[in-house]
């Protein structure tokens, strides 16, 4: 995690377990809804009742030699060395020992990467094939649910997984849809093959919560005659949620701070909505907003000074070039495409420049995907960004492009202590290409997970293949 | 197919900012899709619209306007082969939808010219990114049938479209199934039985308004088809699917008939090959979206290629109008799953020139060709590579669209100059 992350969740924690742990009791992530402490019992909300369950794959130590190397936080080594022991990337320099032992691959001419980062993705949950048993990424009955989550819907064995792998993607953040105003909790895996979402889930990332902005939830629920059906009701729908999940913060501080004293006090009515908001509120749960045009997010950045929380990433952001100066302000990034757009009219002034331009004017910028072909190639989609910018007379180097897939997303996840870059510590998430990524030739030739190898295009024994694709025509094919 | 002649005016708000005139396109890499092969520091020349010159020895004439492509490319212009332009602004909205007509009385008959916008946003945004041909699909109605597609050029002016009737589009995959009933087969029956009302047409309707499957309107549209005048594009994704089609086009001659989706055309490669039937595939389709398209792979591209099919290239996994521009990516991308540059290159120029039958004037870099030319600053399969200049008809054409100017609008945050005052 994070600092930023560290201190959210010690505040948090200080909140959730103020009674229960006044006394020398143990951290809130306690088993039960209950503790009980001296006799009484007071409660406490168990905030990891899905646990991550997952396991790096077995891993020895690999050292990449003579590559070009993007270290994901803007940094460029020439003729440069990685090396990855015990999962985590050890050293990154120049001419680098051979530690014994060590599988020593020659990456002359070729390039390597920290992992891919997808900051949006509904990979599991609008799987392939989409079927309508499938469709799980939108709880559309009704306009606040942020009781769900995504993690809930994820179908392991949807083969976008692994094409995605081919494409050096190492973490993706799985949302749910846009028709809700709250849409509910993302969550963040790693990209390995699993029988179960819990063996997938990145240990330890913030939750997060998907918010949306405009024409999808006015749409939905408008065309059903209920609330919202305009921008204002969209407005009108995240502060009423907003008070409520105030109010039910406030409930659980007030019953927290009698039991603390020693009161008698009854806790508040539990609330999975309400849980999920108040964890905003408290700074733990990162907001993740599909906001298109430029007016609403300012509208948002407004309702998050009203309630105090702040917004971590905007998605989509298609008109982010139009306020880069509101986003620093107000330490917003903003995930985007390269250059898609038109299919709404929230869409419209989709520029190419978007990403390049919201970047060299002060925001926090990156790429996302949205879509189960796009995040195979997100590499290709950050050169056209860096093209695109560059002949508009934006100056950004190649390895400063490479933060938009890598520590920017980590960073907007939470997750920027674990992954996002090359750096002593980290986990081994490495990609090794075959050439320049900047280039529509070029192919990841490895990829590394917590130093495993999980993909090879050499070898199709490391090559993961999901269930479903078993005995289907094109098995194993990429 | 009918060639569309139009005044020759064009007006200011066009893509031509001079009328067609004498050119040279010098000190580039030309690539000419003919046996000339590529041309080193070669020259095109153009006059009153059309090519009269290509090769490194082109005497360039005193009242040549000179391109200096700077070391660059020089090449045909991508033909877009399965393109909504001009009918899409806004997709979502209806009211600026212009590719489909589930409520109308008529489907073959109908005919995408009348829906074609030449001033559309996304024309100019597709140009400046090479495209200079796209073909013109309709979107599927009531029944399988979605009507008549047309040609047109990315000039965005009363010209742009060329040619109109140039193919009918029908759906036989899972949604024209649905559309005809529920299954394949009465997807099926109803193009059997649509081709036997256009074949009986006229005598059939005679006494009656109705045929078996097609009023008189539609019936008397298909006629050109079921002839062979006009191709039929089938829109299959399913190996047996396809297999189905090749029957369907062996028991019906003349019928001439294109393959669109393809997403398994790999697994019938040889059949189609022997059939000689082209496919329209985007080569970056590779997951199985649907139960009628498991077999979607990267590889497809080069399979159909080393099988002597005739393949062009689509952006049907992005869309077809606000992303047809992206299409020398995707081609770009084939290259890097095995296919060779040539026919990569060829896929999304010269081929789809020849699949529409238009080869002789469009798709090429050649003496009696029209003039469209793309000057890129590196190869144009490249994801960062783009034209300088790109030339239609033999004119020059403005790289400015909408989005560069909402772009050059906000370059300056901090200029001073309200941004409503900024053009």
């Amino acid at each position: 995690m994070t600092s930023n992350f560290l201190k959210a969740s010690a505040g948090l924690a200080a909140v959730f377990c103020l009674a229960a742990c006044s006394g020398g009791g143990t951290a809130s992530s306690g088993s039960g809804e209950t503790s009980s402490e001296d006799g009484g019992e007071v409660v406490r909300i168990n905030l990891d009742p899905y646990p991550s369950t997952y396991e790096p794959m077995a891993s020895g130590t690999t050292l990449i030699q003579n590559a070009t190397i993007f270290d994901g936080l803007g940094g460029q080594i020439d003729d440069g060395d990685v090396l990855i022991e015990n999962g985590l990337i050890s050293a990154v320099g120049v001419d680098l020992e051979v530690p014994e032992g060590a599988t020593v691959i020659d990456a002359v001419g070729r390039y390597v990467t920290p992992g891919v980062i997808d900051i949006h993705s509904h990979l599991g949950v609008y799987p392939s094939p989409g079927v309508g048993a499938h469709s799980d990424g939108n709880e559309a009955t009704q306009p606040v649910t942020a009781e769900v989550w995504a993690e809930h819907s994820v179908w392991p064995q949807d083969p976008g997984f692994e094409a995605a792998l081919a494409g050096g993607v190492t973490t993706l953040h799985v949302l749910p849809g846009s028709a809700n105003l709250f849409g509910g909790r993302g969550v963040t895996l790693r990209n390995v093959s699993g029988r179960t979402v819990q063996e997938m889930k990145f240990p330890d990332a913030p939750y997060t919560l998907k918010m949306a902005c405009g024409e999808n939830p006015s749409r939905v629920y408008g065309n059903r005659g209920t609330s919202p059906a305009t921008d204002m009701g969209n407005m009108a729908g995240y502060r009423a949620a907003w008070q409520r999940a105030s109010d039910y913060r406030d409930d659980w501080h007030e019953y927290w701070d009698a039991a603390e004293a020693g009161e008698d006090a009854s806790p508040p009515r539990r609330d999975l909505e309400l849980d999920t908001m108040m964890g905003v509120l408290e700074g733990e749960v990162l907001v993740q907003m599909h906001c298109y045009r430029a007016d609403q997010m300012a509208q948002i950045m407004d309702l998050a000074r009203e309630f105090d929380y702040q917004v971590t990433t905007f998605h989509h952001a298609v008109e982010a070039y139009k306020i880069p100066d509101l986003l620093a302000e107000n330490g917003a990034c903003v995930a985007v495409w390269a250059d898609w757009g038109g299919f709404k009219m929230e869409a419209y002034d989709s520029i190419r420049e978007n990403l390049a331009l919201s970047h060299a004017n002060g925001a926090c910028a990156m790429i996302h995907s949205d879509d189960s072909g796009g995040i195979q190639r997100l590499n290709q989609e950050i050169a056209k960004a860096l093209a695109d910018g560059r002949r508009a007379g934006i100056e950004i180097s190649e390895a400063e492009a490479w933060t938009w897939v890598a520590n920017n997303p980590a960073t907007a996840l939470g997750i920027a202590d674990q992954t996002g870059s090359l750096q002593p510590g980290l986990r081994g998430d490495v990609v090794l290409w075959s050439g320049n990524p900047y280039s529509v030739y070029t192919r990841a030739d490895q990829v590394w997970i917590d130093g495993a190898m999980a993909f090879n295009r050499a070898d199709e024994s490391t090559q993961p293949v999901r269930d479903f694709m078993l005995g289907q025509p094109g098995e194993g094919d990429q | 197919m009918k060639q569309i002649l139009s005044a020759l005016a064009v007006t200011a708000l066009t893509a031509s900012s001079a009328l067609a005139q004498t050119y040279a396109v010098t000190n580039g890499r030309v690539v000419t899709n003919t046996n000339a092969g590529i041309i080193e520091n070669g020259t095109v020349l153009l006059r009153d619209g059309d090519i009269v010159a290509v090769g490194a020895e082109v005497a360039i004439p005193a009242d040549a306007t000179v391109i200096d492509a700077d070391g660059g490319w020089i090449t045909p212009g991508i033909f877009a082969p399965y393109t909504q332009l001009g009918l899409i602004e806004v997709a979502l909205e209806a009211s600026t939808n212009d590719a489909g007509a589930d409520d109308s009385d008529f489907s073959v008959a109908l005919d995408v010219a009348d829906s074609f916008n030449p001033a559309g946003t996304h024309i100019p945004s597709t140009r400046m990114e090479g495209v200079t041909r796209v073909a013109v699909y309709p979107s599927t109605g009531f029944n399988i049938f979605g009507g008549h597609g047309a040609l047109a050029s990315t000039r965005g002016d009363a010209d742009s479209l060329f040619e109109h009737g140039s193919f009918v589009f029908a759906d036989l995959s899972q949604s024209g199934a649905s559309r005809a009933g529920g299954s394949r087969s009465a997807a099926w029956t109803y193009l059997d039985a649509a081709f036997e009302d256009a074949a009986g047409y006229l005598g059939r309707y005679s006494n009656a308004h109705h045929g078996d499957a097609l009023d008189r309107y539609d019936a008397a549209a298909l006629v050109p088809v079921v002839r062979g005048e006009v191709p039929l594009v089938v829109n299959v994704d399913r190996a047996a699917d396809i297999r189905r089609a090749i029957r369907f086009r062996n028991e019906h001659p003349p019928l001439r008939m294109i393959i669109q989706g393809g997403a398994e055309a790999w697994m019938v490669a040889d059949e189609l090959a022997a059939a000689g039937i082209p496919v329209l595939i985007d080569p970056i389709r590779n997951l199985p979206g649907s139960f009628d398209s498991l077999g979607s792979t990267l590889a497809a591209a080069e399979r159909l290629h080393a099988a002597g099919v005739t393949v062009a290239y689509t952006t049907e996994t992005a869309d077809g109008y606000f992303n047809a521009r992206l299409l020398a990516q995707h081609a770009g991308n084939s290259v890097a799953h095995g296919v060779s540059w040539s026919d990569a290159f060829a896929a999304i120029t010269r081929v789809p020139a020849e699949i529409y039958g238009v080869d002789a004037r469009y798709g090429s870099l050649a003496a009696g060709y029209a003039g469209d030319v793309v000057v890129w600053d590196g190869d144009p399969l490249e994801v960062m590579s783009a034209p300088t200049h790109v030339l239609i008809d033999g004119a020059q054409t403005v790289l400015e669209s909408r989005q560069t100017m909402l772009r050059d609008r906000y370059m300056d945050i901090t200029d001073e100059t309200p941004f409503a005052y900024r053009r």
